[in-house]
């Protein structure tokens, strides 16, 4: 069973460094989408 | 009327539950507006209703031209030739010239009109056809467990313990496996959400469901993907058809009749189809996911329907070519169309797999669990695989006393 729990915490980790790695990476939405006469923040 | 690219996501799975939708739109008779000054008349209005395929270009081509204006002197001069109907004409079919402070690809597409067909299309048959086939998938998993029960080991478990799968094989299951649950129940929440759950929760209630199920969507499809290649890699020679399958194909895979065990390798015929279903559809839903993960940046509509024209496929199953010049938004609602039949198609399967897995078969679930399963459970559902570990066991056990045996 320890593979199928790593496999699980493998998910969440992948998932977080996928949000951050893209954010990172200036794939977000904010990023994309916006250009500097848009004020998000 | 759906129009006809939607039909195509039909026809390419081949499902019969959506072959109901495949009508085609019916051609409006030539209508005379020389009594309307060429606005639309009553029979257009009627055309539409009647959901009859029409010529709009009598609207679409109706945007004005400044170099016709009247003189500013002149009574009503100062429109400049372009009304704010032909304006709002030209915004319509994406004629106007706009600039706009957003960076995003199709930010200068103000108003799109197949966004009505997509959401009618979402909003209808897409999860009433789709919520279907997943309750009748249930009811049949249900129904074959009331007639047939837990499909039992024949013989008796011997306490010996066979390797059926290594760890790295078990990590990449349950990483396709596991991302796979989390995305087919985030994806269910985000499709049924307004028609069933907000009516049952309401909306404060669901506006976080929402909002993570969508960040658990995004984000765990990754380790989907990466849990695709994992499993391809460790899979794709095993799976690859021979003659045996015919065999456990013949008699059903002994699933319906107790002590029958048809031969198998490493994987049954069964476990094979799962396997390529899993792989083709789990390609064609990561790519559609891609597409729409990068909004814009990855249409995949325009470039496969060329290819389909290209066979002549949607020519001779009556759709006439099929367009190959999309709007943006239009590959979006193709993707987010495609991906969502995909997944319904994806989790029926997987629920067939899953209960066998679990409680439709004894000892099933030790494979992936820890890995070990009874010989005896070999012998019955993977006899063949049994006699080659069984042969690599006993060639490594000879080879090892061969080179413990001191040399001459």
């Amino acid at each position: 069973m320890k593979s199928m729990y790593l496999a699980f915490l493998a998910i969440a980790v992948v998932a977080v460094v996928a949000y951050f790695g893209l954010g990172y990476a200036g794939f977000s939405s904010q990023e994309v989408t916006s250009s500097p006469a848009v004020r998000l923040n | 009327m759906i129009p006809r690219p939607f039909f195509l996501l039909i026809l390419a799975l081949l499902a019969a539950p959506f072959a109901p939708l495949g009508v085609q739109a019916q051609e409006a008779p030539v209508i005379d507006r020389s009594a309307t000054g060429g606005a639309s008349t009553l029979e257009d209005i009627l055309a539409r209703q009647a959901q009859q395929k029409l010529d709009d270009s009598y609207r679409s081509e109706d945007v004005g031209d400044p170099a016709r204006a009247a003189p500013e002197t002149a009574p009503l001069g100062s429109l400049g030739g372009i009304s704010q109907a032909e304006d709002w004409r030209a915004l319509r079919y994406n004629k106007a010239d706009v600039t706009v402070s957003s960076r995003s690809p199709a930010a200068d597409v103000l108003m799109q009109d197949g966004g009505m067909a997509w959401l009618a299309f979402r909003a209808g048959p897409l999860i009433t056809y789709g919520g279907w086939l997943l309750l009748g998938t249930l009811a049949l998993l249900a129904l074959f467990y009331a007639l047939r029960g837990r499909i039992r080991t024949d013989g008796p478990l011997t306490g010996r313990k066979v390797l059926r799968f290594p760890s790295i094989e078990r990590f990449a299951h349950w990483l396709l496996g596991g991302s796979f649950i989390l995305l087919g129940l985030t994806g269910l929440f985000q499709l049924f959400g307004r028609k069933f759950i907000i009516p049952l929760v309401g909306h404060e209630a669901f506006a976080p469901l929402a909002v993570g199920g969508k960040w658990v969507h995004n984000n765990v499809a990754w380790a989907f993907m990466l849990g695709l290649v994992m499993v391809t890699v460790f899979w794709l020679v095993h799976n690859i058809p021979n003659k045996h399958d015919l065999k456990w194909l013949a008699v059903g895979g002994g699933l319906f009749s107790k002590g029958v065990h048809p031969p198998a390798k490493k994987f049954n015929a069964g476990q094979k189809i799962i396997f390529w279903a899993v792989l083709v559809l789990g390609i064609s839903i990561s790519v559609s996911g891609l597409s729409l993960l990068f909004p814009f940046e990855l249409p995949m509509f325009a470039g496969t329907f060329d290819l389909l024209n290209g066979t002549g496929l949607p020519q001779a199953l009556g759709f006439g070519t099929l367009p190959t010049a999309l709007a943006p938004h239009e590959e979006m609602q193709l993707a987010q169309l495609w991906h969502a039949i995909i997944a319904f198609v994806f989790i029926a399967i997987i629920l067939a797999h899953i209960y066998l897995g679990s409680v439709g078969m004894e000892g099933a679930f030790d494979a992936m669990g820890s890995g070990e399963v009874d010989e005896q459970w070999a012998k019955e559902h993977h006899g063949l695989w049994l006699d080659e570990v069984k042969a690599k066991a006993a060639d490594a056990k000879a080879g090892a006393n061969k080179a413990a045996t001191p040399a001459e």
